[in-house]
């Protein structure tokens, strides 16, 4: 049983004013790294780059953070994550970082993929989009920016589809496979 | 008071005998036997009731090591005696590999002296070929067999000097005792710890290969002919040297042989995973080698089944492989084992019974092995068609080194008599 | 939902019971692994707080350094004890050396051994997993992995790649992992030797036989030389280096019937000049340096991998 949050408009609306608030918190594009978390975060900051290019006319470096390494509940069982690769081309000195996810939950993967950002240099600042922002935090984590407020039951699963991986653009609400 | 078994199965191949026949034990000695029924019931002898059982001469073992004097932790007089008693067997050689070894009296009549007080199967010694098992210097046979010695072996290693062997085959001729010969090129199996082929490929170990065995065999045939020595090859595990005792065998040549249980039952695949109760010398061979092997015992060409009982305590067995001593203890296993040939229909039961009792005792020369009447009641029997699981934790023997873990097999010791007295029964 | 991966052993003793699943799940996490060595902080916290004792009773300095390194860049503690100088020159046993360290609870057990199998009785007596850094003349499973990360990541693919194995098969355990986990992989392997120095019967590991260097890389995709001994000479197996070179030390003009794609590789040290002439060794298709570096994001990948199990419920 799951129910649609928000559809394919309400998320290229929401990638629209992200962009733009960036780019005003910012005072413009220079110096701004987009990092996007493994896997849909990726995504979401192609799109971002994509706009902010279309808005502003200028590329923004971009990378991919892969956080496995950093999670604080590995080694609870056999069973590990499968690992993907961090790219992360350009020196952090001097940036001001956004980290990209999709959903922001409890706020551990954040944690996890600002130690993973520190490991690699000493960025300006680091700032924070996410397209959903669902509540629960179990760490003092808050968004720079975010697409949609939803607030829902713990249990429930809150799952991001956007079409280059997943065909088409939703964001869904489900009940936890048994 | 005599001993009445009555109503069993007995396999006698001494003399012919493969019928239900009653046996009455006087004295330590064999009084009657008679077909089942005829001898009527004596009074106040004891009754054994041998129903669905087979009565057979005591097993003889030719070929056991029992480690004393020297490395007791493994196994003594004692406790072999109390393994070959609950494998059916009443008679057992012991090799001279112990330490001191038996290259003279004094070892000889330390071991008799031990057997007499501590055993109560017979004991028989094998004296040493050379002194302390060196290959250099013959023992003083004469003395070793007025002694008691029944043969004389280096056991453990070979006579690897063409010229000793020789000369060991032309000295023993005197005294009408055959050699035992460890058949083993050494510089072929330097540093070796199984049979060479693909599973040693695999687990990168050294081989040992067959030409090893081969080549010796050969060459101590062919020093039968002028030297008129008697050559007794031991533990046989070579396809090619079962086929080059049989070619010397129909040329006339007093050429005799044994083989090992392990041999007739294994191949090199058990070594794999490094366990080290599949490690003995000579080693585990090929599939090949085990049906040659098995061919041999179907034809004759091989004559005893002999165990080569080799005790070793964990300390030698539970390190790395190629560190780990040879050999598996194998007195309470025979049995089963050898029924596994009668299964596979490679010998008749009578055949198995006759390579553990009669063969034995002719090639040697000695008085066992028969259940003919005025010979000493030396008596297994044992129920052929006994299920179990072989588990090594409850032998007899000091040491539990065998890879026969949890193998389905049949065939029970149920009673051992020596000299008509009880030295082994079952619970 | 993040995708979850485990290997089918836990233990690596021998590439023999790892399947093709898991050689490419080494593979493709050790990729994942090189990047850490290229940052300035060549450290993640992955396995901060894990011990792992490196148990060498043979000496080795590269691939002791390797697995230290592969430990420590994933915030490991790790101990390095060698044979020499240990309680094991006093006389104690395998079993007794390898219980007492378990009695230290190590998360894993990486060993070298001289004698084939040593290993695998170890794990037979620990809890935690235990890694074959290269028993006897057995296997060295971590080197064949990183030969194999070393070849895809120049051939994109496996499959279906011809690989030449040149000098002292019979005594090298880095063959034997090596013709495993190449075959497990899809390739197909030849061994190049004087008939003196192939194992008897390797045949029936599947692999072809050539007493020929010429012949034994022509078409070859991948040649890999091991190193050749000098003790061989006086085991009766070699007439002399100097003869063993000049039939089977592959040179310049060797390789003028070989594609400029075949890559050299070579597990180290090289004798140089014996097995491989120095411009070869220094040439374009040579990758020994590519494996070395490959061999430490190998090693965290299979540290990674093993982490143990842990009682806790993560629920």
């Amino acid at each position: 049983m799951s129910s649609i949050l928000l559809n394919q408009k309400d998320i290229a609306r929401a990638i629209s004013r992200i962009s733009h608030e960036i780019l005003e918190k910012n005072k413009g594009a220079e110096n701004i790294a987009l990092i996007g978390i493994r896997t849909r975060g990726v995504t979401f900051s192609s799109r971002l780059k994509q706009k902010i290019n279309d808005i502003e006319n200028t590329e923004v470096a971009i990378g991919a953070l892969d956080i496995t390494l950093y999670r604080d509940d590995l080694g609870a069982g056999l069973q590990k994550p499968q690992l993907k690769k961090t790219e992360i081309a350009f020196a952090l000195e001097g940036k001001h970082v956004v980290l990209c996810d999709d959903v922001l939950f409890t706020g551990r993967t954040i944690r996890a993929a600002i130690d993973a950002l520190m490991d690699f240099g000493r960025p300006a600042s680091v700032q924070l989009a996410v397209l959903v922002d669902r509540g629960h935090r179990e760490l003092p984590i808050r968004p720079d920016y975010v697409g949609k407020n939803i607030p829902t039951p713990k249990s429930k699963r809150v799952q991001v589809h956007l079409k280059e991986i997943d065909k088409e653009d939703k964001v869904i609400i489900e009940e936890p496979v048994k | 008071m005599r001993t009445l078994i009555k109503n069993g199965h007995l396999i006698d191949p001494a003399n012919k005998k493969n019928a239900k026949f009653d046996l009455l034990i006087n004295k330590g000695k064999i009084e009657a036997v008679e077909p089942k029924g005829k001898l009527k019931d004596i009074a106040d002898s004891k009754i054994i009731d041998a129903q669905g059982v087979i009565v057979a001469p005591g097993f003889c073992d030719m070929h056991v090591h029992f480690r004393e004097p020297g490395h007791e932790y493994k196994e003594t007089i004692q406790t072999g005696s109390e393994s070959a008693a609950a494998g059916g067997f009443t008679t057992v050689a012991v090799m001279p590999n112990t330490s001191p070894v038996n290259d003279n009296r004094s070892v000889t009549d330390f071991i008799l002296t031990q057997a007499k007080e501590t055993s109560n199967i017979n004991i028989l010694p094998i004296g040493a070929i050379t002194k302390g098992l060196k290959g250099e210097a013959l023992s003083d046979m004469g003395e070793l067999k007025e002694a008691g010695c029944i043969g004389y072996s280096d056991d453990g290693r070979p006579v690897s000097d063409s010229e000793i062997m020789r000369r060991a085959l032309e000295y023993s001729k005197m005294f009408d005792l055959p050699c035992i010969q460890h058949s083993e090129v050494l510089a072929l199996t330097e540093g070796g710890s199984m049979n060479e082929g693909v599973v040693s490929t695999e687990l990168g170990l050294k081989g040992m290969p067959t030409e090893a065995e081969d080549i010796m065999v050969h060459r101590d045939i062919s020093l039968l002919p002028k030297t008129g020595g008697r050559l007794h090859v031991a533990h046989i595990s070579s396809g090619g040297s079962v086929d080059l005792v049989r070619q010397a065998k129909k040329k006339g040549l007093p050429v005799t042989c044994e083989v090992a249980p392990h041999h007739f039952t294994l191949t090199h695949e058990a070594c794999r995973g490094y366990n080290t109760n599949a490690k003995m010398s000579p080693p585990l061979r090929t599939d090949s080698d085990l049906e040659l092997i098995q061919e041999g015992m179907r034809d004759g060409t091989i004559d005893i089944i002999a165990t080569d009982h080799a005790p070793h305590d964990l300390v030698d067995k539970q390190v790395e492989f190629s560190k780990a001593c040879f050999g598996i203890v194998g007195l309470e296993t025979a049995l089963p084992l050898t029924l596994k040939m009668v299964d596979k229909k490679i010998i008749s039961l009578e055949k198995a019974i006759d390579m553990l009792t009669f063969q034995p005792n002719r090639i040697f020369g000695l008085d066992k092995g028969t259940l003919g009447v005025g010979k000493a009641a030396d008596i297994t029997l044992f129920d052929h068609r006994k299920e179990y699981s072989i588990d090594p934790s409850k032998f007899k023997s000091r040491s539990k080194n065998s890879p026969y873990k949890g193998w389905k097999v049949r065939g029970k010791i149920l009673h051992t008599l020596v000299n008509g007295k009880t030295v082994f029964k079952s619970n | 939902m993040t995708q979850t991966v485990t290997l089918s052993q836990q233990n690596i003793i021998t590439t023999k019971d790892l399947d093709a699943n898991d050689i490419q799940l080494i593979l493709d996490t050790a990729d994942s692994f090189k990047e850490i060595s290229t940052r300035a902080i060549k450290k993640v916290p992955t396995l901060r707080g894990r011990t792992i004792i490196n148990l060498f009773f043979e000496p080795s300095t590269r691939t002791r350094t390797s697995f230290e390194i592969a430990g420590k860049r994933l915030s490991a503690d790790v101990i390095n004890i060698s044979g020499a100088g240990s309680s094991v020159v006093k006389g104690e046993s395998l079993i007794d050396t390898a219980k007492n360290l378990e009695a230290m609870s190590p998360d894993i057990l990486v060993v070298r051994h001289n004698c084939s199998g040593a290993p695998s009785l170890i794990s037979e007596f620990v809890n935690c997993p235990v890694i074959n850094a290269g028993d006897g003349m057995h296997e060295h499973p971590s080197q064949s992995f990183l030969d194999l990360l070393t070849i895809r990541e120049h051939k994109g693919t496996l499959k279906g790649l011809k690989v030449a194995i040149v000098g002292d098969i019979a005594h090298s355990r880095v063959a034997r992992s090596n013709i495993q986990a190449m075959q497990t992989m899809g390739m197909k392997v030849k061994v190049v030797a004087p008939p003196t120095l192939i194992p008897v019967e390797i045949e029936k590991m599947g692999v072809d036989v050539c007493y020929d260097l010429g012949q034994g890389i022509k078409d070859a995709d991948v040649i890999m030389i091991l190193r050749i001994q000098l003790e061989r000479q006086n085991q009766g197996l070699l007439s002399s280096l100097r003869e063993y070179s000049n039939y089977f030390c592959l040179t310049t003009n060797h390789l003028s019937n070989v594609s400029d794609e075949t890559l050299i590789i070579h597990p180290g040290p090289v004798n140089r000049g014996i097995e491989i002439s120095l411009d070869v060794l220094e040439g374009p298709r040579s990758m020994i340096l590519n494996q070395v570096t490959n061999g430490v994001a190998v090693r965290m990948a299979l540290f990674y991998l093993l982490l143990g199990e842990s009682d806790a419920n993560p629920n």
